[in-house]
């Protein structure tokens, strides 16, 4: 019963979405607003229904209603609650409702925030926003019914894939569609600017926040996969190159330099067309990674649909939105207008670098997933991208576009002065050279270009660091004029602090997992050791543990530092007998500069063990500087400036908590 | 949907999962230097049956045997092009993860540095355009300003709001200028 009503509620959303497509549409075209004024309520009557679907698909998984075979598939009576709810969204059908859901719960967010909107931008972008609603529910309607039921029902369900019965992966899905989702902002902005014909600085104003938003979620789903990927499956990588993580990837490039134009347009005006073509091809990136790790073209642990008619629904709603939407840029482009003009070297001709670097390194990585398929189709040879490929193509892009990176923000709009930004670099120079410095002493044997590179991040850094500093007169005023300096210094401003810091963390990080990791694998009787990068690893023992729906061989370790106790490691081997499926469980301690991680893999029979012990220098300032960036993104979030819609710079008039007043 | 399921398992356990992870200490090399040689050659071969793994840290039954392949071909003293030739010889280009430069991936190698360069000129010509001074472009033509004002016109008409009473002069003004 409830399962039919999830049904039926999605069908009823799907007709919604079709009058919200369809009126408003026709209503902006006309001048006629009580028909483009139907737009939002459609809208919020769409999350509404949506959100029942959902609800109703979450009730037959917690209650573990086997009759429903997307339940019966995918869940188990003796799986706990936290997986019966996450298993929601483990599977193709419930991860199609999911995505749904935040599709119309993005929409009916632009339909409640949205007052001050040009009423004719308004109505097209929710119709936009509809269509792709349409696409999706008729996708999921037609070939991904997560609601149909199975008769007789089993006795008991086939369980989620045990890998993803982890806490990381769990909430890896939402954030990453939340990321996805979110792109279709700009991208229903840039259609119906298309449209309208008309793009200026308020409809920046608008993009910005709904782009900073969902690249915030993106950068925290795909750290997130990276966590697991590291943790989970028991090799210490953190990426893979794999074509999965490629096409998350591949809308987080593009989605970072669109972040990027579109503050060109809304303070400069300029970049109109490349910031709409940025949206259009964001979105497109994001359809991809959602759709064709499905359609059987890339498989994967992803892969959860590849049967032949979903791959052709596919194919056709990804030619249909990228075709269609690339063919109304192409008639209508011309007709925005262009703006602002500015010199080279000036904050825009930064954001313009910054941009070309960027797509430059989309570019490769859509190559590297995707011209494999293309070789094979064309002549049947077989050929393999892996990490060497994007050694020498990804990272030389990365090294121009982390040094543009700090002069930047130094940069005042229009024209700047090349000279006196170098000189105000010092500072960055000196932290450069002491990080290229340090690396060297640290390390044995000259290594060049580690050096090199770690001299690169600490240049961004201090180069960030120091941006701030000028701006709230740090030292060169008294502190107390600095500390009110900092309070009135915009969000934005701190956020992109935040942001380019954490970038600088984060690829401190990368480079030290990339070049310095160890890893020692030994047979180990319990009682004997083993020493990696002067810790001692003792293996204790083995011991057998029942989990709630696993069970396990779990190993201890005890880690000594000059005979100080350091940590005891306890990796974990299980076996989750309803799929038959081993997982390895890797335990690590981290000291924040290394992680020290241990997997216990198999008994010789004769009482020993294999162990394995990875070294992992720096590691965890990735993770750290992901949540850094994260955090500045809603640092920035939480400007008054970007406030959703907030339309002018008399916003310090409206009384707080209220909405803004309307555009005079 | 049993199939896909079966299917699915497969490529999990072909690719994730076994515990059995990497390397073994049964493979590892007497020889420090050599074992080193491996773990390095390793990281650039595939493992075949693998989803994208280097046969350094796939557990499948076969990237062990490609493993101790290349420790054999190591120890039996070939160079580490050799081993690479070896194993193209047998498996073909697919067991590379830096795929090899021939006319079928000119696109591959060369496409991010083609890219790269198009961006950078077409960024130099954007910024070109971008530095003339508002000033030095020409003005219209009087016959620029007459379609101009044409153009407007109709735009203005379609438009809800256009003031009527600009309509009939500029169409005067318009004949005038073409007669």
């Amino acid at each position: 019963m409830i399962a039919e009503l999830g049904h039926f509620a999605l069908i009823l959303a799907l007709l919604t979405a079709v009058v919200q497509g369809s009126l408003p549409m026709v209503g902006a075209a006309r001048g006629y607003m009580p028909w483009m004024s139907l737009a939002a309520p459609a809208a919020l009557m769409q999350l509404v229904l949506v959100a029942l679907s959902f609800a109703a698909l979450t009730y037959v998984y917690v209650v573990s209603d086997f009759t429903v075979v997307n339940v019966a598939e995918n869940s188990h009576s003796a799986k706990p609650m936290l997986y019966k709810v996450t298993g929601v969204w483990g599977n193709h059908e419930g991860s199609m409702v999911l995505w749904i859901l935040i599709l119309a719960l993005f929409g009916s967010m632009v339909a409640f925030f949205g007052g001050n909107l040009p009423p004719s931008l308004k109505a097209r972008v929710l119709g936009v926003q509809a269509w792709i609603g349409i696409g999706f529910l008729l996708f999921t309607l037609l070939t991904s019914n997560p609601f149909l039921r199975v008769f007789p029902a089993p006795a008991d369900g086939r369980d989620l894939n045990p890998l993803l019965q982890d806490p990381g992966l769990a909430f890896h899905p939402p954030l990453l569609y939340a990321g996805y989702v979110g792109f279709s902002m700009a991208f229903s902005f840039a259609i119906a600017a298309l449209i309208e014909g008309k793009l200026d600085a308020a409809w920046a104003r608008w993009v910005r926040p709904w782009t900073l938003l969902a690249w915030a979620f993106l950068t925290a789903g795909i750290a997130l996969g990276s966590w697991w990927a590291y943790y989970e499956l028991g090799w210490g990588g953190w990426w893979f190159w794999d074509p999965v993580e490629n096409v998350s990837f591949m809308p987080w490039l593009l989605g970072t330099a669109l972040l990027h134009s579109a503050i060109v347009v809304e303070k400069r005006d300029a970049l109109k067309i490349w910031t709409v073509l940025l949206a259009i091809l964001t979105f497109s990136l994001s359809l991809m990674g959602t759709f064709i790790v499905r359609s059987g073209l890339l498989t994967s642990v992803h892969a959860f649909a590849t049967d032949p008619e979903r791959g052709f629904f596919i194919l056709v709603l990804l030619l249909i939105t990228v075709g269609g939407s690339l063919l109304l840029f192409a008639l209508r482009a011309p007709v925005l207008k262009p703006g602002g003009l500015f010199a080279p070297i000036s904050r825009e001709g930064g954001m313009v670098l910054n941009n070309l670097f960027l797509a430059a390194a989309c570019a490769t990585v859509f190559l590297g997933t995707l011209y494999p398929l293309f070789l094979e189709a064309i002549d049947g040879s077989k050929v393999s991208v892996g990490p060497p490929f994007y050694n020498v193509t990804f990272v030389p892009l990365m090294v121009p576009l982390l040094f543009v990176m700090a002069l930047g923000p130094l940069m005042p709009w229009k024209r700047a002065d090349l000279a006196g930004v170098f000189a105000r670099l010092k500072l960055a120079a000196l932290g450069a050279l002491a990080g290229a410095a340090i690396t060297l002493y640290l390390r044995e044997g000259w290594p060049v270009l580690p050096a090199a590179a770690m001299g690169l991040v600490a240049w961004l850094f201090v180069a960030s660091l120091v941006e701030w500093c000028e701006r709230i007169k740090l030292f060169r005023a008294p502190l107390g004029d600095s500390w009110r300096r900092a309070r009135n210094l915009p969000r934005a401003a701190h956020g992109m602090t935040l942001a380019h810091a954490g970038m600088a963390i984060a690829a401190a990080g990368m480079i030290g997992a990339s070049v310095w990791n160890l890893e020692e694998v030994r047979n180990l009787r319990p009682g004997e050791s083993m020493q990696v990068a002067g810790y001692d690893y003792r293996f204790d023992g083995v011991e057998q543990i029942q989990g709630p729906n696993y069970l396990a061989d779990r190993a201890q370790i005890t880690v000594t530092r000059d005979g100080r106790p350091v940590a005891v490691l306890t990796p974990e081997k299980r076996l989750y007998p309803v799929q038959n499926m081993p997982t390895t469980e890797a335990a690590i301690h981290t000291t924040w500069v290394v992680d020290l991680y241990a997997v216990i893999g198999d008994s010789d029979g004769r009482g020993g063990w294999a162990v394995r012990i990875f070294h992992e220098p720096l590691v965890p300032w990735i993770w750290i500087g992901c949540i850094v960036m994260v955090l500045g993104s809603f640092v920035s979030l939480s400007d008054r400036r970007l406030r959703i819609g907030a339309p002018s710079r008399k916003a310090k008039a409206v009384p707080a908590g209220g909405h803004p007043a309307p555009a005079e | 949907m049993k199939r896909l399921i079966a299917a699915l398992a497969f490529v999990v356990a072909a690719s994730l999962g076994l515990p059995a992870a990497a390397v073994e200490p049964d493979e590892v090399l007497a020889d420090a230097a050599l074992e080193q040689r491996a773990r390095d050659l390793s990281h650039e071969i595939r493992c075949v049956v693998c989803q994208n793994e280097s046969i350094d840290s796939s557990n499948a039954e076969l990237a062990k045997e490609m493993r101790i392949l290349v420790r054999e071909r190591l120890v039996a003293g070939d160079s580490d092009q050799q081993v690479l030739d070896y194993l193209v010889a047998r498996y073909g280009d697919f067991v590379l993860l830096r795929p090899p430069v021939k006319p079928g991936t000119y696109v591959l190698w060369f496409g991010p540095a083609v890219i790269t360069v198009l961006g950078i000129l077409g960024v130099f010509f954007f910024l070109r355009r971008q530095r003339r001074p508002a000033s030095a472009v020409q003005p219209l033509s009087a016959e620029e300003e007459a379609r101009l004002a044409r153009l407007l016109d109709s735009a203005d008409a379609s438009d809800a709001g256009a003031p009527a009473h600009a309509q009939p002069g500029q169409s005067q003004k318009d004949t005038a200028e073409r007669s």
